[in-house]
C-alpha cells in the first residue's frame, strides 16, 4: 500500500482527510522511475472545487496516455493544513504519488479565476519552489500556467516560467518532447525556455522586455531575442471529434462542487455579449457530434457510476443538436436510473417539455440571465434576451407549475442609468406579475422571484476592455437603489434581492486589466496574510487594502479610468483571432446601443475565421 | 433478492466517512454491471442499508451492507464483479443471501463487535500492563464518564464488555454495539489507562473492527453469530 505522505495524526485532525490521499477511482497510477516527465497539474483551490473542472480531467487523461509522462494532481490544502504543513514544513505532495511537488518537472497551474492568485503563491511556497520566476534554478520544476486568466498573464508573469495560451490539447506533445530531448541532451534551463517560446501558443515573459510611458500606459513590450515571436497565438482544436476526451475521469470519494458526468458538447458561443470573455477567447463556436457524445454519456457512466450527467458549453441552447442528444440522453438515464441535470437553457416550448421530464417541477427553479434590467442596457452589453421572450418563458413555465425563478443581472455596467438599475426590479415585479395572472386555483401558493446581481468587472478580450470599473462606493450606492426599488414593487413579498460583495469585485478588476507591475501587490497581499479570496470565510480585504497601500498601486489607473482608445494593452501580444478592431467597433456599438448579430444570423467579421472551421464555415 | 455484502476497509480508506462508503459502494455497484433495485421517483437511489456505521480513521475486515438486487448471479460471481470495481484498501469478502424483510435487517440485528486497540509506537501504557488486563476486567463495575444526546454522567461499562484480552501490542476486545447499548473501544481504552493510573496520549492507538455479529440467545445467555453467517451462498 502506498505510503501518505501526511501521517494519521494530521489527517485526523484536519476537516476531510479525504482532500489529501488520492487514491480515487481512475486515477492513474505509474511507475515514477519509468516515465521521463513527471507533471503536477494543480488547480489552486480546495479539492472539492478542483476535482469539479472539466480543463484537468481532460488534460490529466490525455498527458497521462503517454507512457513516458505520468501526470498527477494537486489542490491547496485548506487553511487548517496549510498551518500544519508550515509548522511542521511539511512539503507539498502530489495525491497520486505522495510524493513532493519540488522534484517534478513541470508544476501545470490552472487559472479559472482572478481571486485564486494568491493561492498560486500557497502552492508554490509550500512546495518549497521560489515565488519568482527568475529566482528559479535547474533543481525545480517549470512552473507553467494555463486557463481563462493566462489570457492576461502579466499580474502573474512573474511567478511563472511559461504559459500556455489556449486550448491544452493541441501544443502539450510538442512540449513534452522538446523537454525530453533538452533533458536529456543536459541542456540549461534558459535554454529549454528560450526554445519553448518559439512553440506557437507558448508565453515565456521572461523573452519579453516591457516599458512604460510618463502616465503609466505600457509603451512596448519587445521580445528580448530574435527568435522569440513579438505575438503569442491562441491555440484551438478545429476538430473536436477527433479529440481526446475522458472515458473515465477521477472520481472523487468526497462530494465534490460538480459531482457527476460532465460531457462538453460544444466550445465557444455565438451571442457575443460585450460583457463576456469567454464568448470571445473561446471563439470560434465548434460544435461535437451527437453521436459521439452519445458513446461517451454511456462509457462514462459506465466508467465511474456516477448517478448524475450534464452538460457543458457556454449556451447549450444554440448546440444544434441539442434535441436528438437530449431525447437520447433521457432514455439512456431512465435505463441507467441516472439524473439528469440539465444547463441553463433558454425557456421555450422544448426546454420546459424536457425539464418537466427530468426533474421534479414543485422544486425546481427557472434560470433567467437577462444580466440587465432595461431594455436599453440589455442593448448595450448585446444581450439578445428581450423582456417579451422573458415574459413569455416565464409564463409558459408558470403554467406547466413552476413557481421559482432565479434572475440574474448586472450592475456597473457601461453607460448605466438609475433607470437602467431601478429596470432591476420592474423585471422582477413583471414577472410576478404574470404569475399572479394564472387564476388562483391552478397556482400553486405564491412564487418565489430570486433576483441576484454581480458587480461588472471589465476583462481584456471584450468590447468592455476600455471601460471604466465602477468603485465600491458606487456600487454599494446601486444595491441600495435595487433593494430600495424592489421594496416599492407590489409584489415585493415575492421578490427576493441578493448582491455580491463589492470589494472582492473592485479587487477582481485590479488583477483582470492589471500589468507586469501589479504583482508585488498580489505578492505583498499574500504576505500580509490574503489566502482564499474566492471564499468570503476566508477573503481579507485589510490584507489587501495593506498591500495596495504600501505597494503604491494607483487603482484608479488599473481599475476606475476610462482607456483610451489608442492605448497598448498588456495583454495586446496575445492573438485570440478576434481583432482589436472588431472589439473597438463592439465598443463604439455599446456606446450607441446597437446591437450586433450573433454568429448564426450574420457574420460581424470578428476574426475568428482564420481559425478556418466552427460556425464561421457552418452552411 | 435481498444480499448481505462483507467487506473490508483499510489502509488510506479508512479517512472516508461513512456517508461517503455509501455513495462509494452505490458507484461501485452501477460499475460493475451488478443489478441493484431502485426506489421510484425523480431521483431513484440504490435500496441499501450499512449495518453499524465506522468512524472515520478506524479500519475494518468485518463491515457489512445489504442491498436489494434484481436477476441471479452466484455468490462468488457478485463478490468477483464487486472487486473488480474496489479502490486499494477496500476488498469486498463475500456476498450472501439473506431473507427479505425488516426484521433481518442488518441494521436492526447488530448486538456486538469484535475491536482490535493497537498502541502506536512509544504510545502504549507504560509498565506491565499486559498482565494488568485480568485484574481490569474482573472489577465489579466499570465507571466511565459518559456523554450522550440524552445524558451525562458516570456510567458502568463492565456488562457491555462481552471480552478483553491483551494482544500483541493493544487489547482485543468484543463489545456490545448496535442501537440498545453502543459500546466504544475507545472508550474501553480510555477507561484502562485510568485504571493503570496513566492517561493515554493524544492518538495512543489505531483501532480495528474485526466483525460484527447478531444475538440469537435468549434469556438463558447470548448466542453470538457473525451477520455473514446468517446468509446462504448464491450457487
Amino acid at each position: 500500500m502506498r505510503k501518505l505522505a501526511l501521517s494519521d495524526e494530521i489527517l485526523m485532525t484536519v476537516e476531510k482527510p479525504a482532500r489529501y490521499i488520492g487514491n480515487e477511482i481512475n486515477a492513474v497510477m505509474k511507475d515514477a522511475q519509468a516515465v521521463d516527465i513527471r507533471f503536477a497539474m494543480c488547480f489552486p483551490d480546495v479539492y472539492e472545487i478542483g476535482m469539479s473542472y472539466l480543463g484537468i480531467q481532460i488534460l490529466y487523461d490525455m498527458f497521462n496516455r503517454r507512457d513516458d509522462v505520468w501526470c498527477e494532481r494537486v489542490y491547496s490544502p485548506w487553511i487548517d493544513l496549510d498551518k500544519i504543513m508550515r509548522e511542521q514544513n511539511i512539503p507539498l505532495f502530489a495525491l497520486e504519488s505522495q510524493d513532493a511537488v519540488r522534484d517534478f518537472d513541470f508544476l501545470g497551474i490552472t487559472l479559472q479565476y482572478e481571486m485564486c492568485y494568491t493561492n498560486i503563491l500557497q502552492v508554490l511556497e509550500l512546495s518549497r519552489i521560489p515565488l519568482l520566476a527568475e529566482e528559479r534554478t535547474e533543481q525545480h520544476p517549470l512552473v507553467i500556467g494555463g486557463g481563462p486568466c493566462s489570457y492576461n498573464p502579466e499580474p502573474i508573469a512573474d511567478f511563472f516560467d511559461l504559459f500556455y495560451i489556449g486550448e491544452g490539447e493541441t501544443v502539450y506533445d510538442e512540449l513534452f518532447d522538446l523537454y525530453k530531448e533538452y533533458k536529456k541532451a543536459g541542456r540549461t534551463r534558459a535554454e529549454f525556455l528560450r526554445r519553448a517560446a518559439s512553440i506557437p501558443g507558448i508565453y515565456v515573459p521572461s523573452m519579453y522586455e516591457v516599458s512604460y510611458n510618463e502616465d503609466g500606459t505600457l509603451a512596448a513590450f519587445t521580445p528580448r531575442y530574435e527568435d522569440v515571436p513579438a505575438q503569442v497565438e491562441k491555440q484551438v482544436v478545429m476538430d473536436l471529434d477527433h479529440v481526446t476526451y475522458p472515458k473515465a475521469p477521477v472520481v472523487p470519494f468526497i462530494k465534490a462542487t460538480q459531482d457527476r458526468v460532465v460531457l462538453e458538447i460544444m466550445r465557444g458561443c455565438i451571442r457575443g455579449c460585450r460583457f463576456c470573455q469567454a464568448g470571445m477567447i473561446y471563439r470560434p463556436t465548434r460544435q461535437k457530434d451527437a453521436e459521439s457524445m452519445k458513446e461517451y454519456a454511456r462509457a462514462m457512466l459506465e466508467n465511474t457510476g456516477y448517478e448524475e450527467i450534464s452538460l457543458s458549453s457556454l449556451s447549450s441552447s444554440d448546440y444544434e443538436q441539442l434535441p436528438e442528444l437530449v431525447n437520447y440522453l433521457i432514455d439512456l438515464c431512465s435505463e441507467k436510473k441516472v439524473n439528469i441535470s440539465l444547463p441553463s437553457l433558454r425557456i421555450d416550448a422544448f426546454s420546459l417539455d424536457v425539464m418537466s421530464k427530468v426533474q421534479d417541477v414543485k422544486k425546481s427553479s427557472l434560470t433567467f440571465a437577462p444580466e440587465a434590467g432595461s431594455q436599453r442596457m440589455r442593448d448595450v452589453i448585446n444581450k439578445g434576451l428581450t423582456e417579451e421572450v422573458i415574459l413569455e418563458g416565464a409564463g409558459k413555465a408558470f403554467e406547466g407549475g413552476w413557481n421559482k425563478v432565479k434572475l440574474y443581472f448586472m450592475l456597473g455596467l457601461p453607460t448605466e442609468t438609475e433607470e437602467d438599475i431601478k429596470g432591476i426590479a420592474h423585471l422582477s415585479q413583471k414577472i410576478a406579475e404574470r404569475y399572479y395572472e394564472i387564476p388562483k386555483e391552478r397556482r400553486v401558493g405564491k412564487c418565489q422571484i430570486t433576483a441576484s446581481t454581480s458587480f461588472f468587472v471589465p476583462k481584456p478580450f471584450t468590447p468592455f476592455q476600455w471601460a471604466s470599473m465602477n468603485t465600491e462606493e458606487q456600487f454599494l450606492e446601486k444595491a441600495k437603489i435595487v433593494k430600495q426599488e424592489v421594496r416599492a414593487q407590489i409584489n415585493q413579498k415575492s421578490i427576493k434581492y441578493n448582491y455580491h460583495e463589492a470589494d472582492v469585485s473592485v479587487l477582481e478588476g485590479l488583477l483582470a486589466r492589471g500589468d507586469r507591475r501589479v504583482a508585488k501587490t498580489i505578492l505583498e497581499a499574500y504576505r500580509n496574510g490574503a489566502l482564499f479570496d474566492a471564499w468570503s470565510e476566508t477573503f481579507r480585504m485589510d490584507a489587501w487594502k495593506k498591500a495596495i497601500e504600501s505597494t503604491g498601486t494607483d487603482m484608479n489607473f488599473y481599475v476606475h479610468r476610462e482607456r483610451d482608445l489608442g492605448e497598448l494593452f498588456p495583454w495586446d501580444f496575445i492573438r485570440i483571432g478576434v481583432t482589436k478592431d472588431f472589439l473597438k467597433r463592439e465598443w463604439e456599438n455599446a456606446k450607441q446601443g446597437k446591437v450586433t448579430s450573433n454568429c448564426r444570423e450574420k457574420c460581424s467579421g470578428c476574426g475568428a475565421a482564420k481559425f478556418g472551421g466552427g460556425v464561421c464555415y457552418e452552411g | 433478492m435481498k444480499v448481505r455484502v462483507k467487506f473490508a476497509k483499510e489502509g488510506a480508506m479508512k479517512f472516508i466517512g461513512h456517508l461517503d462508503i455509501m455513495r462509494y459502494f452505490q458507484k461501485a455497484v452501477r460499475r460493475s454491471g451488478i443489478h441493484a433495485s431502485f426506489s421510484e421517483g425523480f431521483s431513484p437511489h440504490m435500496i441499501m442499508s450499512f449495518a453499524a456505521p465506522l468512524g472515520v480513521g478506524i479500519t475494518s475486515t468485518g463491515e457489512y451492507f445489504d442491498m436489494e438486487l434484481n436477476g441471479s448471479m452466484s455468490s462468488a460471481e457478485l463478490t468477483d464483479r464487486f472487486n473488480a470495481q474496489m479502490a486499494d484498501g477496500m476488498r469486498v469478502l463475500s456476498v450472501r443471501k439473506v431473507p427479505d424483510g425488516k426484521a433481518s435487517k442488518a441494521m436492526s440485528l447488530v448486538a456486538a463487535a469484535d475491536y482490535t486497540v493497537t498502541f502506536r509506537e512509544e504510545k502504549a501504557p507504560s509498565g506491565d500492563w499486559q498482565h494488568q488486563v485480568e485484574a481490569f476486567l474482573s472489577q465489579e463495575q466499570i465507571l466511565v464518564w459518559r456523554k450522550t444526546k440524552r445524558s451525562e454522567g458516570e456510567k458502568d461499562i463492565r456488562p457491555w464488555i462481552y471480552k478483553l484480552e491483551a494482544s500483541g501490542n493493544g487489547l482485543s476486545m468484543q463489545l456490545s454495539t448496535g442501537s440498545v447499548h453502543n459500546l466504544k473501544p475507545e472508550l474501553v481504552a480510555e477507561a484502562f489507562y485510568k485504571y493503570l493510573g496513566q492517561e493515554p496520549q493524544p492518538f495512543a492507538w489505531q483501532v480495528h473492527r474485526g466483525e460484527i455479529y447478531a444475538d440469537l440467545g435468549d434469556e438463558n445467555g447470548r448466542k453470538l453469530v457473525t451477520l455473514e453467517s446468517l446468509g446462504e451462498i448464491i450457487e
